[in-house]
């Protein structure tokens, strides 16, 4: 099953914590402190890592949606 | 001497030592939305508390619906310009007026910028421990160590000048302690923001590296002096109280569990998740702002009409079975729980990530240099903090 990540820039609190815990995915801007992706569709490795990220998530900022035909959000 | 389970203090602050207080639990009643009684500030508004987990999430994620404008007691919004004292004060702020004061401040509390300023806070921290390995044993943990460093770490965050330190943390502590005797308060929020003011104005002219020349010379001409100063006095409210209260509060947690308190020493792979458990079993701020509904909302089953009080209870929702099992056991070996302790939402702790630091370095540094520390009184006589912004003891008698 493939995904991809949302992050919702609006609702980011820049507290920077995806950042900490999975650095390979997550950025966050010098500019205006909020979320930045580096890649919307990581390794599968780093599932469970970024499942635990957008739960921590303390805007809720974060989002995983499957892909392909019968996608929904999750 | 006062208990925080006196009926005089506000239901939602009350504590039991380390645990919110059994009324509180009774009257939630394993309801995750209860009318309270507001108090005289409510005048005859409906105030809901909220004690669930993922309702204190829904009502501190949804700032379209629950406004922080602070308008307890009216059911609309305030007319007309905002009070002097809470021009700058975010949590008085609702998007997009929030958005636009917010975008400033955040990108001085990123992740990069914090790590940048950790050697400086170890230094702070070392220096504290050796005046208390001077003086001592035995010593007041909290007047030695707990409040001292974070107010050292606010001074060089903020850019007070060293020879001004000592004054200004007499006036931030003065404007903590006055409590909610308005008048007392009002008079001790002027010395302070008298203070802030004329460093706002230094900063100005001659902006270092702290936050607010930072802030003077990235975006000077589109925030104004008011907003600086709210903001500055913004910090002292988060920044002292909530992280000192952490210290002495987890210091004693610990000392009551040597196996944890050995881990947190020993292991440094340990660390992050401690603070985090320190954080979710602790959560010293009682609530965030009261929200007021600006349409009705069902929460909880519950339903909220437009124009109605809540007020969420941070440490409540945090020990919530629908956030973790066995919310009541304090482990320092948990997985990191996504925890409210700095709220929810697009008013989430700005220094969130600067407390997290502080508390990283100091638990660790503290149990270090004093490996037999331990209480120098009964813990039954350790005087806990009451009517306070923040849960926490009054004084810590240590000695090692």
């Amino acid at each position: 099953m493939s995904w991809e990540i949302h992050v919702d820039r609006a609702r980011c609190a820049g507290s920077g914590l995806c950042l900490a815990q999975v650095p390979a995915v997550f950025d966050q801007s010098e500019d205006d402190g909020k979320v930045l992706l580096n890649t919307p569709a990581p390794e599968p490795a780093l599932a469970a890592a970024v499942r635990t990220a957008a739960g921590r998530c303390p805007s809720g900022a974060i989002t995983l949606h499957e892909t392909g035909p019968d996608a929904g959000g999750v | 001497m006062p208990s925080s389970t006196d009926t005089a203090v506000p239901v939602h602050t009350r504590r039991d030592r380390f645990d919110p207080a059994g009324e509180l639990r009774l009257m939630a009643g394993g309801e995750p939305v209860t009318r309270i009684d507001g108090g005289p500030q409510a005048g005859d508004v409906p105030v809901w508390l909220v004690t669930g987990y993922a309702e204190v999430r829904q009502v501190l994620g949804d700032h379209r619906r629950f406004s922080t404008r602070r308008r307890f007691g009216a059911r609309t919004a305030p007319d007309g310009p905002r009070p002097d004292e809470l021009v700058g004060q975010l949590l008085d702020y609702d998007p997009p007026e929030h958005t636009r004061l917010r975008q400033f401040l955040t990108p001085e509390f990123t992740l990069r910028r914090m790590r940048r300023l950790e050697p400086g806070i170890t230094a702070l921290v070392t220096e504290h421990l050796d005046a208390m390995e001077r003086s001592g044993p035995p010593a007041d943990l909290m007047a030695a160590y707990a409040s001292p460093v974070p107010g050292a770490a606010l001074c060089q965050f903020i850019g007070v000048p060293r020879d001004d330190r000592a004054d200004f943390l007499r006036r931030c502590h003065a404007f903590l302690a006055a409590g909610r005797g308005r008048r007392r308060r009002a008079a001790a929020g002027e010395l302070l923001s008298r203070y802030i003011a004329a460093l706002v104005a230094r900063r100005r002219e001659d902006p270092d590296d702290g936050f607010l020349g930072m802030l003077a010379r990235d975006h000077g001409d589109r925030i104004t002096d008011a907003e600086l100063r709210g903001v500055c006095v913004l910090l002292v409210l988060a920044g002292l109280d909530n992280v000192s209260g952490m210290l002495g509060l987890g210091t004693l947690l610990l000392l009551g569990h040597p196996g944890q308190l050995a881990l947190m020493r020993d292991d440094p792979a340990a660390v992050d998740g401690a603070v985090d458990e320190l954080l979710r079993y602790l959560t010293v701020p009682h609530a965030p702002t009261p929200r007021t509904a600006l349409e009705d909302v069902e929460v909880g089953g519950r339903l909220i009409r437009a124009g109605e009080h809540v007020v969420c209870s941070l440490p409540m929702a945090n020990r919530d079975g629908a956030l973790l099992a066995e919310p009541d056991r304090f482990d320092i070996t948990r997985e990191p729980a996504a925890h409210v302790a700095f709220g929810h939402g697009v008013h989430h702790c700005l220094g969130a990530t600067m407390a997290r630091m502080e508390l990283r370095i100091a638990f660790p540094a503290l149990l270090r240099r004093f490996p037999g520390l331990r209480l120098a009184v009964p813990e039954s006589e350790v005087p806990f903090r009451v009517h306070a912004l923040a849960h926490g003891v009054d004084r810590l008698p240590v000695t090692w």
